[in-house]
């Protein structure tokens, strides 16, 4: 039953306060007409007796009151979903963009999805290899795993996604807990939802995925800079609605790319603020964390169905600072970070990933024998820990000198050095094997004393540590 | 019944009109699907209600229903093994009727009203009883008696009881009471979640809880009865530690309450425990354990309740005489559940906009763990550990404040250790128990008289590092003495050999509290006899690199069956390759020295 009504009293930011309605409901979808002539869409935040309280997702410019068309629409926002998605691009309430016909829907769904019971859930344990060193070595990324990208203004974040999006591959399994699978073929899909970003950014991913003919297999839905703020509440909810389409019941592996959350909360902000609500942590919501779970949660696999969504969301830290609301309550949420670091940039190393606080929270479960090698863990463990006491010990040589390190501290020394320039850097467009991930990973735990591979099992340093060749100690120079 | 009508929906929260008759904290069914609500404040005949389901598509006009029962959980054979959400719906139940996603307005009882279990009664006919008293038992899986008691605030005399094959709901027994009166006993009790459940009086605490995890037990340990927090920053590994707890601790029921956190989290322990075999009865992990999961992204108002729902479990295993732990995970979920249901109150808030009686909620929580005499004369206990995420991980913030001043044991995780993959990264200058001196007998007369004092040497040791780190930062290593130098080396090793833990590695996840004193006792006595061979004249080069030093680190991966002899022959390896003057190493090292005069090193 639609029913309009032109009774809207206040107008406050993207919010209309609109009275004497009848039969309206908590989330119904709502379309609006100005008296310019500006159509958009809205939904119910609120409704107490007959005023009701709707957001605009267009925003409110050209509206006024008492001339306002405000019609009810008996449903909430859904998107109409089909496998011909697959090639277009969207705006961010998932209308036609590159001037394509409508999609004929195969259904419609409510964009805001169902929460995932937990019982229903198939645990992630696919590694994906992405051809990255600094991700599939020491925070691998699984299949239905939500792992985010905390970047800064600047850095190679979108490139780093790029990257990931074109080389993903799953391994078959090996029967050889000392050999790594082949890669396995199988139906993927990548849905990208922008929000907020600028045109250069989206036409990066726009390009990336058109010069590699992955334009194919994904969805776009854009909502950029200059577009509705509000909106921005909408696009990645209809980007992961499309994406449940396609894992669940089109059986496909689903890549999602959410970029950038931050446009997305300060969005969220705006309503708030608007509603003048009562603010948690610098202005946010105090329900920020509650609504979030509710995007990054849609990650995941389900048991009995092969699709699986695997969630990259990118976002960037305001000022650079992890303990900023954002990536904070992102962090709490989210399967591990993925954190890129200025001063690695700054000099050069791309991917800057700053491995230490970087995190993959599935990653004992999709790696060892049968998923990559016997190896993994412990290899990574110890590249973590040597990499750490080789930052502390350039720290001490920055205030007291090279000279007033013990022989071991200059061991992690030169280890660092050659970390970051041989494991952590590589090329844009290069891709490595896991094999010869950890096939370097040997080669940098060579540089240090024995005695200090502590976090090895000792028969793998006796199956694959390199047999030093007939050199001087130190290594790589740094 | 009581019919009322909804007059506004703000999220979670619905306000209905009608309600004048019902009380506070009555359950209501809101909306034509019958959604599960609360009454939490009530101005005249409105009544705001909390609604467990997504409030999508409710509006004015729809109506409400009061039941005249507060929010209740079901107690009763068939919770072990159970996962359920926040207000006790089955999960596995609704799986099966509803499908993968959760649908609103579907329920199914917490206990299953078909299955039977055979009923052995304790009591004969004639006995009197009183609220507490067990009447008999259900062998509930291997490794659990339930054991059937009368609920609270029933006494008076056993009139029938008889053995056989009940539902839950069957008649089982029968108390007349003084008055006359004749009240059925089934294998179910219900009792409102938010009200304690009664006992006789609370006892100290005076045993150990054994995790396995070596610095929680030895540096920082917590009791049968005790409350702990976790806090720390997203990735420091508090629910690592928390799933360690529940793993390998010395509990007899588990109660894990998954409270606004991750899905996968909870699939995790589902598809683990039922594989994992507990080392007390060497059965299955799972059927000692209940499951209280609400993510993060299922209802609000469902998280705040769940923590309850989970601590009325507990204590209701503990009234059978049974020692629980109970896991909050997180705390801070469920304090920003009510910080949103506040906020849609339009109540003051008090500080980071938590409402003003979150240090009354969180206090009130922890007290309903601890030791108690039981209704039924038994002794048994709540253990609750609860997680605590701090924005930013700043622990000034109000929940861990709060928390702090209730709870007896602190694991502060620090970020730079998990950086480091230094785990559990408990930092042990800032950690602390209370409850050191309470379980000291009990180690004296299980572990050995000298586990306290090593305990304590070891943990001076790591606070002097510190102190001397600060001093090697300045003017570097070489500023220090021989002594001192050793000192670091030792504690580097505690840290190292025996604090670090991978709950990931088969052989590092749970160690005896007998093979933890034997660590200490090898670390430590590589320290003296490191600083006998420095005195006499050995170099510290060539007692760091003594051998036993790569089977000192390696200790800790020995089986516990083979822990005795392994640390025995490790110390006697530190004997010979470190004894004093004239030993080997000072041998060595004056050979050495001659041969190498000269030539730069
Ligand atoms: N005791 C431990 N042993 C090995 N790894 C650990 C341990 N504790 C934590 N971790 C690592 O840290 C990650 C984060 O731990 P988790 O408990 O999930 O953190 P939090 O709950 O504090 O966010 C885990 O995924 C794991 O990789
Ligand atoms: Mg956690």
């Amino acid at each position: 039953m639609i029913r309009t009504y032109t009774t809207t009293r206040d107008i406050v930011g993207p919010l209309l306060l609109v009275e004497k309605v009848a039969d309206v409901k908590y989330n119904e979808l709502v379309e609006l007409e100005y008296p310019d002539g500006t159509r958009t869409l809205g939904n119910v935040l609120e409704i107490d007796r007959d005023v009701a309280l709707v957001q605009a997702f267009g925003g409110t410019r050209g509206s006024n009151p008492y001339e306002t068309k405000v019609r009810f629409l008996g449903r909430s926002l859904e998107l109409g979903v089909s496998r011909d998605m697959l090639g277009r691009v969207f705006d961010g309430l998932g209308r036609p963009r590159d001037g394509g016909p409508e999609i004929i829907p195969d259904k419609r769904m409510s964009i805001y999805g169902e929460p995932i019971n937990p019982t229903a859930r198939d645990f992630p344990d696919d590694f994906i290899q992405t051809g990255v060193s600094a991700i599939d070595g020491l925070n691998p990324l699984v299949r239905g795993q939500k792992l985010p990208i905390f970047s800064g203004s600047g850095l190679p974040h979108n490139q780093l996604a790029a990257q990931i999006a074109r080389q993903s591959a799953v391994l078959n399994r090996s029967d050889d807990p000392g050999k790594v699978g082949a890669k396995m073929e199988g139906e993927f899909a990548v849905v990208f939802a922008a929000m907020g970003i600028t045109f250069e950014d989206a036409d990066f991913f726009e390009g990336e995925f058109r010069s590699t003919a992955a334009i194919e297999r994904a969805v776009l839905f854009l909502n950029l800079a200059d577009d509705p703020a509000v909106e921005r509440i909408a696009t990645p909810r209809m980007a992961l609605t499309a994406a449940e389409y396609l894992a669940y019941e089109c059986d496909m592996h689903v890549l999602v790319i959410l970029t950038d959350m931050t446009y997305y909360c300060e969005a969220l902000r705006e309503v708030s603020a608007a509603r003048k609500e009562v603010p948690g942590r610098r202005g946010y919501p105090g329900y920020l964390y509650t609504d979030l779970a509710t995007i990054y949660e849609r990650a995941g696999r389900i048991k009995g169905r092969k699709g699986s969504i695997t969630q990259v969301p990118i976002l960037s830290m305001p000022d650079d600072d992890k303990t900023h609301p954002i990536p904070d309550l992102t962090g709490y949420i989210t399967e591990g970070q993925i954190i890129l670091d200025r001063p690695l940039h700054r000099r050069g190393i791309y991917p800057p990933v700053a491995v230490l606080p970087s995190l993959s929270r599935l990653k004992q479960k999709g790696i060892g024998p049968g998923k990559t090698r016997e190896d993994h863990a412990d290899l990574s463990n110890q590249l973590f820990g040597a990499y750490a006491r080789g930052i502390q010990a350039k720290e001490l040589a920055v205030i007291l000198g090279e000279a007033a390190l013990s022989d071991s501290d200059r061991a992690f020394v030169a280890f660092a050095d050659a970390f970051e320039e041989r494991f952590i850097a590589q090329g844009e467009h290069e891709e490595r094997s896991v094999e010869e991930t950890l096939a370097i990973g040997w080669e940098l735990v060579a540089l240090l004393p024995r005695t200090e591979l502590k976090r090895i099992k000792d028969e793998f340093v006796e199956k694959y540590l390199p047999v030093p060749e007939a050199v001087g100690p130190g290594g790589a120079e740094g | 019944m009581q019919q009322g009508t909804i007059v506004k929906v703000a999220g979670p929260l619905v306000v209905a009109e009608g309600l004048g008759e019902a009380r506070m904290y009555d359950l209501v069914r809101v909306g034509s699907q019958g959604l599960m609500g609360e009454i939490i404040e009530m101005r005249g005949d409105r009544a705001s209600i909390q609604v467990y389901e997504e409030t999508e598509g409710l509006g004015p006009g729809d109506p409400v229903e009061g039941t005249g029962a507060p929010l209740s959980v079901e107690l009763g054979p068939g919770m072990l093994e159970a996962v359920y959400d926040g207000v006790q719906r089955p999960l596995d139940v609704l799986e099966a009727t509803s499908g993968s996603f959760l649908k609103r307005g579907i329920s199914a009882p917490g206990l299953s009203r078909d299955k039977r279990w055979d009923f052995v009664p304790v009591l004969a006919p004639g006995a009197s009883v009183q609220g507490g008293a067990v009447v008999g038992t259900v062998q509930e899986n291997k490794v659990i008696e339930h054991r059937i008691m009368v609920p609270p605030g029933v006494s008076g005399t056993l009139e029938a009881i008889a053995a056989g094959t009940y539902t839950v709901t069957d008649e089982i027994g029968r108390v007349s009471t003084g008055d006359g009166a004749k009240v059925p006993l089934r294998l179910m009790q219900t009792w409102p979640v938010r009200i304690p459940r009664p006992y006789v009086r609370k006892v100290s605490v005076t045993e150990p809880l054994v995790t396995g995890t070596r610095v929680i037990d030895t540096f920082f340990p917590l009791t049968k009865g005790g409350v702990a927090c976790i806090p720390g920053p997203f990735g420091a590994g508090k629910t690592v530690t928390q799933h360690q707890v529940a793993k390998w601790s010395n509990a007899e029921v588990v109660v894990f309450i998954g409270c606004g956190e991750r899905g996968n989290e909870m699939t995790d322990v589902l598809m683990e425990f039922p594989e994992l075999t507990d080392p007390y009865s060497g059965e299955p992990l799972m059927k000692r354990t209940v499951l209280v999961a609400n993510t993060s992204n299922m209802p609000v108002a469902a998280r705040e309740a769940s923590v309850y729902t989970g601590m009325t479990m507990a204590e209701y295993f503990r009234d059978m005489g049974y020692s629980v732990v109970l896991q909050a995970d997180s705390t801070s979920r469920w304090a920003e559940a009510m910080r949103e249901i506040s906020g849609r109150l339009e109540e003051m808030p008090g500080e980071e906009g938590f409402p003003a009686y979150l240090g009354t909620k969180l206090a009130a929580f922890y007290e309903r763990a601890g030791r108690v005499t039981t209704l039924g004369g038994a002794d048994g206990s709540v253990t609750a550990v609860g997680s605590v995420s701090p924005p930013g991980g700043d622990l000034s913030e109000p929940v861990v404040q709060n928390t702090l001043r209730v709870v007896k044991v602190f694991w502060a995780l620090q970020d730079r250790l998990a950086y480091e993959r230094h785990f559990p990264a408990i930092d042990w200058l800032t950690s602390y128990s209370l409850y050191l001196d309470k379980v000291e007998p009990f180690w004296r007369e299980n572990v050995s008289a000298e586990f306290r004092g090593r305990r304590d040497e070891c943990m001076r040791m790591l606070q002097r590092e510190n102190d001397l780190a600060e001093i090697v930062r300045l003017v570097g290593l070489e500023a220090l003495s021989g002594e001192e130098q050793i000192l670091m080396e030792t504690a580097k090793s505690i840290r190292e050999d025996f604090l670090q833990q991978n709950a990931f590695r088969d052989d590092d996840q749970f160690t005896s509290l007998k093979k933890q004193d034997e660590l200490l006792r090898i670390i430590l006595l590589f320290h003296t006899r490191a600083i006998a061979a420095h005195a006499s004249g050995g170099a510290l080069r060539e007692i760091f690199a003594a051998p036993v030093r790569e089977r000192i680190a390696r200790a800790k991966y020995v089986t516990e069956d083979e822990a005795q002899a392994v640390l025995d022959s490790i110390a006697a390896d530190i004997e010979t390759q470190l004894v004093a003057e004239g030993g080997p190493i000072a041998a060595a090292t004056s050979e050495r020295r001659a041969v190498a005069e000269g030539r730069p090193s």
